[in-house]
């Protein structure tokens, strides 16, 4: 069954050159999609009309078989209840002044979801792997890895069907990225996300379909495996062997 | 001889050692990689090699680069070393640049002072040292892009600009901290080659500051890792890369293969 269906999409910003042309995709339910570009390519405009931050001047974005509302606040009130986000910058995203337990159950608060917010927070917050008594304490006193936890508990807390993902990995170190990869990895079994990313190497290593935007439009989507197989398009091709890898072959023998 | 060498280099505030008891050596046209993840000191390293540390924090060990003592040297002296010695290409060209001086003019600042130094500073020199420069760095469309600002140009071709200013100084020594960490993959992939082509043509040692293991190991012949100020392990950047011996470098390179190994469809 297909939970977002976005179809013939069309943006600009003004008078400019569309920023999105013609895109169209589905994400099934209980997909992991990846959408990659780099800078320009639209991604980031995409997922602002995914979550109704902006209205597309073409086509339109189908969410469970009904079309996104963006202006209609009731209907706005509702999407959000399904469709959490979480953004690239940790230390931007958490309000500094509020404890971690507030942050969290915001989304609990806003969208008057009724019953035991404390409770909520807790499983939220053990099921990003951090300790309960993370709540009591304020953002400043965790690193950005551990803020992130915190963030992706706080896009969770309401149990939405679709978590949207915006850079949520890039602002972090490298082995801190890895481990929240794996905690993306597990929270996509339990629901459907889109993971936006100009990072080739963490969408394959995190999502099961991908769909390749270049300056505004898709170029290749498809299954991951397929497409790191054997990229169709030549902008898929370049993007891939651009990538730098770790050297390879036989350690040498200090001997 | 070694054109940098760094001895028991420690870095320290008030209260706060940030590095400790670090040591390597550069050689002539050595491609030297430096890796670190946020905190590690590899940025603050480098700014002790040029003189450029934030007053809160005082060197202590040597640094001598090209003959010359830095720690505790004079800005006159510094000054000359940089113009002569050492070049800096910082991660962001957008703050590193001038945002009201058109890209030529940014150019021809260095241009014009290594020039002067040699008794023959021209406008028709300038002009012409910065036009080969250019073409050095392949900047594309030079006519148009010399008089636009950083603004109006692309971040690679930014890039490029800061690597040119770099190189107008003719250094023995190019440093390049975290120099394609802010643009695109695609466009990374072509900025690590001219840094490369150029450091090897021009004979110019580099110091390549990096958290990409990826990128260092295209680019260094020898690297460092460091953490919490410290460095963990050294050694022939293949070595380092395919058969790390400390714990901390292990999981890093893990990491990066982690990464590498999705893109080759081995999740």
């Amino acid at each position: 069954m297909t939970l977002l269906s976005v179809e013939n999409l069309g943006f600009a910003y003004g008078r400019d050159r569309p920023v999105l042309d013609d895109i169209s995709f589905t994400v099934p339910q209980g997909a992991n999609v990846g959408l990659v570009g780099e800078s320009g390519s639209g991604k980031s405009t995409l997922l602002r009309l995914l979550l109704g931050l902006e209205s597309p001047q073409k086509g339109r974005i189908l969410f469970d078989g009904a079309p996104l509302q963006a202006r209609d606040r009731r209907y706005m009130h509702a999407y959000r209840r399904r469709v959490q986000a979480v953004f690239q910058d940790p230390y931007s995203s958490l309000n500094p002044a509020h404890r971690v337990q507030r942050i969290v159950t915001e989304p609990l608060r806003s969208l008057k979801i009724p019953g035991d917010h404390r409770q909520m927070a807790e499983e939220a917050i053990t099921s990003v792997g951090l300790d309960p008594d993370t709540l009591t304490r304020y953002p400043h006193q965790f690193s950005g890895g551990q803020r992130q936890r915190i963030a992706i508990a706080r896009a969770i807390v309401a149990r939405p069907e679709l978590l949207l993902a915006d850079e949520a990995v890039s602002a972090l170190d490298l082995s801190t990225r890895v481990r929240i990869v794996d905690l993306f990895g597990e929270i996509a079994q339990k629901m459907t996300m889109v993971f936006v990313s100009h990072d080739m190497g963490v969408v394959a290593a995190l999502c099961d379909r991908i769909v390749v935007l270049d300056r505004g439009r898709i170029v290749e989507a498809g299954e991951t495996a397929a497409i790191l197989r054997a990229p169709q398009h030549a902008y898929t091709r370049s993007l891939l062997s651009s990538i730098p890898r770790m050297p390879a072959g036989q350690p040498q023998d200090p001997s | 001889m070694a054109l940098l060498t760094v001895e028991t280099l420690t870095l320290a505030t008030a209260d706060t050692v940030l590095v400790e008891d670090l040591s390597f050596t550069i050689a002539p046209g050595e491609r030297f990689g430096l890796i670190g993840e946020s905190g590690s000191g590899k940025s603050l390293t480098s700014l002790a090699v040029t003189g450029l540390l934030p007053r809160a924090i005082t060197p202590s060990g040597r640094i001598v680069l090209d003959g010359t003592e830095v720690i505790g040297a004079s800005e006159r002296a510094l000054g000359a070393l940089r113009g002569r010695a050492v070049a800096t290409v910082f991660q962001e060209p957008l703050t590193a640049l001038d945002p009201l001086m058109p890209l030529g003019r940014q150019i021809a600042g260095p241009v014009r002072r290594r020039l002067k130094r040699t008794g023959e500073a021209s406008a028709a020199a300038v002009t012409a040292e910065v036009r080969k420069l250019t073409d050095q760095v392949r900047l594309p469309d030079p006519e148009r892009l010399l008089g636009a600002y950083p603004h109006e140009v692309s971040g690679g071709q930014r890039q490029r600009v800061a690597i040119a200013m770099a190189l107008a100084c003719r250094p023995k020594l190019l440093i390049a901290d975290e120099p394609t960490t802010a643009l695109d993959v695609t466009t990374q992939a072509e900025i690590v080659t001219l840094l490369l082509d150029l450091v090897r043509d021009e004979g110019i040692a580099l110091l390549f500051i990096s958290h990409d293991l990826g990128v260092v190991g295209q680019v260094a012949e020898r690297v460092m890792v460091m953490r919490n100020g410290r460095a963990v392990e050294s050694g022939p950047a293949g070595q380092v890369l395919t058969a790390p011996r400390d714990d901390y470098t292990r999981s890093l390179v893990a990491a990066a293969r982690r990464f590498d190994d999705a893109l080759e469809g081995r999740p």
